[in-house]
């Protein structure tokens, strides 16, 4: 291992983030620390994942996709990153792509993803 | 005051996500048994600064003269040697090592190295040039660098015309970069953003120009040699607590 994969191993490690199984497709929940002046809550950020960059290391990122008052919402948010508080599976989808950015040109009945019914959970992870 | 540098290796680019959320682009940067390797005073050479060598090269590669430099300061031979301007007072041992922690995380530096090279770059690429219209009847020159001056007076083109050419493999200095984070265990300085040259490349480090001199910065360097003496009385005085 090279000296910047041990450095980016070591500083996921010391994050000590607990970052659940979950692809595009999924719903998932987002607690997101939020500062308003003094004092920080968690929000919450519900939608669609669309898709997952960059892997599990400490560049990774991942897309989440809502409906917001008829206008679609997309947020990044860094795999890692000390702002979030929690990250949830709602639902398990089931989708053929990696990246689901057809879904930008979709709308209501067409943009469904089906439920994966017998998802499995991977070798080693807890659900 | 004026101390000395350090010479370092450029490892990659990575992140460091802070504790407030932010997170920081860094670029690793390692000492490689960075040893003083000689020393210009007033009285001989007109000037004072330490000459540092880092890395290590095979001493049948190294050539006579440079292995009798070695020997002379008995340092193993060193792969890249570079002067660095200090202050007579802030002279430097032959032979001593110089460690990470001579720069501390929120201080400035300016790094200095050889940039990636580009090669023959046309205009565009090399000076940020527009070039010509897609349509309009522009043809086969859409990326050129268009009129080079006026007509019959001066009848010339002026020198330092910015033109197509070779580009990159120069030094260049990237100045008031901070430094995030410093591991002394493992030689190794984060400074926020890019440094110029590619990976493996060799950078010399020196505190910013263009800010004042830290106060709280280690005179006249950070050394191995320090460090191993301060480390025993720090283990006898937790013994005694």
């Amino acid at each position: 291992m090279d000296l910047i994969a041990q450095l980016e191993a070591e500083q996921v490690a010391a994050l000590g983030k607990e970052i659940p199984d979950f692809k595009a497709g999924d719903t998932i929940r987002v607690g997101y620390k939020v500062t308003e002046g003094t004092r920080s809550r968690v929000q919450n950020y519900e939608g669609v994942c669309i898709s997952r960059k960059n892997g599990a290391g400490i560049a990774g990122s991942f897309t989440v996709r809502k409906i917001s008052f008829g206008e679609g919402v997309e947020r990044v948010f860094p795999l890692h990153s000390t702002n979030i508080d929690s990250i949830e599976v709602v639902r398990r989808g089931r989708v053929r792509r990696s990246k689901l950015y057809y879904l930008r040109a979709r709308r209501g009945k067409s943009a469904r993803i089906a439920e994966d019914s017998n998802y499995k959970p991977l070798k080693g992870a807890k659900a | 005051m004026l101390r000395s540098g350090i010479i370092a290796k450029k490892i990659g680019m990575t992140r460091l996500f802070m504790d407030d959320g932010r997170q920081v682009p860094v670029t690793v940067l390692k000492l490689d048994n960075l040893q003083v390797v000689a020393q210009r005073t007033s009285e001989k050479d007109g000037y004072t600064a330490v000459q540092l060598g880092a890395g290590a090269a095979k001493a049948k590669r190294t050539s006579k003269a440079m292995r009798g430099h070695f020997a002379a300061a008995k340092v193993e031979p060193k792969r890249k040697v570079a002067e660095f301007r200090v202050d007579p007072e802030n002279l430097i041992g032959v032979g001593e090592e110089i460690t990470a922690d001579h720069y501390f995380a929120g201080q400035y530096v300016d790094v200095a190295g050889t940039s990636i090279g580009k090669g023959f770059a046309g205009a565009m690429k090399r000076h940020n040039f527009g070039g010509l219209r897609a349509t309009h009847g522009v043809s086969i020159s859409h990326r050129s660098h268009g009129s080079t001056g006026q007509c019959q007076d001066p009848g010339k083109v002026f020198k330092g015309k910015k033109m197509a050419g070779h580009m990159g493999a120069a030094r260049v200095t990237t100045q008031n970069l901070e430094v995030v984070k410093t591991d002394a265990d493992r030689g190794l300085i984060m400074v926020k953003g890019a440094v110029p040259g590619s990976k493996g490349g060799w950078v010399t480090v020196k505190d910013a120009v263009k800010k004042p001199f830290p106060e709280n910065a280690v005179l006249p360097a950070a050394l191995k040699s320090a460090a191993a003496q301060a480390e025993p009385a720090v283990e006898e005085k937790e013994g005694e607590a």
